[in-house]
């Protein structure tokens, strides 16, 4: 403890009022030295750090220290240390991957976090899409099931205009080609396919059999080469009642996903392509 | 002053306090040192923005677009400006550059994210997505707190108010040329129509993207917006960027 002096030792300002008069006690010295101490530091960090505006850009510091630098050093660094998992993962053959225990592993973990950045705004947080968006968690496939199939779909889009190799095709709008009761029955027919009635049966099976078996096939059962729905398995995409049905027949329906491809590399499309394939619907390679 | 403290340099600091003349000049002197160091950068303040490739002003439908995200208080929820920062660039993109903003008035960096950050939000979903999306933005995304915008679509755009708007944009400092004013009416009616002759749209904004963004006929508000955010962030072409390491 410091001894406090007497009032008679620290002395007055010399200000006097009425009597009362205005001790001059110093200021304490740890604040002062704090004072001093915060102004060498301020100037040390202006020489050392990007600082003072200047008539032509600010000044840049003796560190060369900038925000720009640290980010990219930053991003270099976690680059650097998955370089090896990265590379490992673009050379792989994807049908294979499965087997490889660690890199499956990181593939599907960065698949996970890419997914819930990139997809999940369409396919939701846990990939079982919504109206418009398939469900990846089923073995109801667009485009094909197979791990290939779906990086492809991943990597180029579909119906998009920025990838040339985007998958592609296009219903033709019914409602410019039959007329309104042809659609009716067109709709009742593709509604009774789910329960198990033969595609070509009936009225209904006349207008399918002329208008929808090119691309949805004789057994309904879909094209994946030009991403035709399997139109017997009660799995819609936009909805089987019969007004959503009657606007998917008349209008047709143009879904549209970006191609990944062009805003992630190679190794992050597979890395996707490894997690949706393990979400449950993943399907084994075949020949073709 | 007592007599064991001798008087220091800083006890000089009575006299000033004792002649009010002194203290007058001498307080206007650490005003204008002040004044000097805060105000005058401002001056040179253009220096703080590098000039980069592809970057040019809103055309008549986006700034339109800008205009209702502004009415609608969407910078609220969303902000515009990716920081740099490693998190930030593994989600949202490239960092943000002044450049990108420099047409912004007022700028919608925002401050707040309820939402996810918008300045590259282009191009990474597709139109439908953006209508069904801004319409119930639970049917997408059922965790969202996002309020419903499905009257934008009904909405029917005014293309009417577009000359005003750019004169104003002109006004507080945007490149809009008279040219680019005398056709905002029919560059935005044409950019919502890949019918349409959009040669002109495409040279006076170069990039501009041209299709009905809400698939209906007309413009509808809808269109606007979308139009302005399917192009938030796509103006300047990353892979050949070159970022000044001292900026």
């Amino acid at each position: 403890m410091t001894t406090h002096k007497d009032d008679k030792d620290i002395g007055t300002t010399g200000h006097s009022w009425d009597g009362i008069e205005e001790l001059n006690n110093p200021l304490p010295r740890w604040w002062l030295w704090t004072l001093y101490g915060c102004i060498v530091w301020a100037v040390v960090y202006t020489i050392l750090y990007p600082a003072w505006p200047m008539v032509s850009g600010a000044t840049s510091g003796v560190l060369g220290w900038s925000t720009r630098g640290a980010v990219a050093e930053e991003i270099a660094a976690v680059d650097e240390a998955q370089s090896g998992l990265r590379a490992e993962l673009e050379a792989t053959d994807l049908n294979t991957l499965a087997a490889n225990e660690p890199l499956h592993r990181f593939a599907v973990q960065a698949g996970g976090s890419l997914f819930a950045n990139n997809c999940a705004q369409c396919h939701g947080a846990g990939a079982a899409g919504a109206k418009g968006y398939p469900n990846l968690l089923d073995d109801d496939w667009l485009w094909g099931g197979q791990i290939e199939q779906v990086a492809y779909t991943i990597r180029h889009g579909i119906r998009n205009e920025d990838d040339p190799d985007a998958r592609y095709s296009q219903m033709p709008a019914f409602g410019e080609i039959l007329t309104r009761p042809e659609i009716d029955t067109l709709v009742a027919h593709v509604q009774s396919l789910s329960s198990g009635a033969d595609p070509l049966a009936g009225a209904g099976g006349e207008m399918f059999s002329a208008n929808c078996v090119a691309c949805h096939g004789e057994d309904a059962k879909g094209n994946r080469d030009m991403g035709a729905p399997n139109l017997t398995d009660a799995i819609w995409l936009y909805g089987s009642d019969t007004a959503t049905l009657t606007t998917t027949i008349s209008k047709a329906r143009f879904g549209v996903m970006p191609a990944w491809g062009l805003r992630l590399d190679e190794a992050e499309v597979r890395a996707l392509a490894a997690y949706v394939h393990q979400l449950g619907g993943g399907e084994a390679t075949t020949e073709e | 002053m007592s007599e064991t403290q001798k008087p220091t340099w800083l006890d000089r600091h009575s006299k000033i306090e004792r002649n009010a003349t002194l203290l007058m000049v001498f307080s206007f002197l650490v005003v204008t040192i002040g004044g000097i160091v805060e105000i005058a950068p401002l001056f040179w303040l253009e220096n703080t923005i590098e000039e980069v490739e592809g970057v040019r002003p809103y055309s008549p439908l986006e700034l339109a677009g800008r205009d209702i995200y502004v009415r609608e208080g969407c910078y609220v929820c969303h902000s515009q400006m990716i920081r740099p920062m490693r998190d930030e660039n593994e989600r949202y993109g490239h960092y943000s550059l002044a450049a990108e903003s420099m047409y912004d008035h007022p700028f919608q960096w925002g401050s707040k994210r309820t939402g996810p950050d918008l300045a590259r939000v282009g191009g990474r979903y597709s139109d439908d997505w953006h209508v069904a999306h801004l319409s119930n933005p639970q049917s997408l995304v059922p965790e969202s707190v996002m309020p419903k915008y499905d009257y934008l679509t009904r909405t029917r755009f005014e293309p009417e108010t577009l000359t005003a708007l750019m004169k104003t944009h002109r006004f507080v400092g945007v490149p809009y040329t008279d040219e680019m004013i005398e056709n905002a009416v029919a560059d935005a009616n044409v950019q919502v129509n890949p019918d349409g002759d959009y040669d002109g749209l495409l040279e006076r904004y170069p990039g501009a993207q041209v299709r009905s963004f809400d698939g209906q006929p007309g413009i509808s508000e809808m269109d606007a917006l979308v139009a302005y955010l399917q192009m938030l962030g796509t103006l300047v072409d990353f892979s050949t960027f070159q970022p000044d390491a001292s900026r």
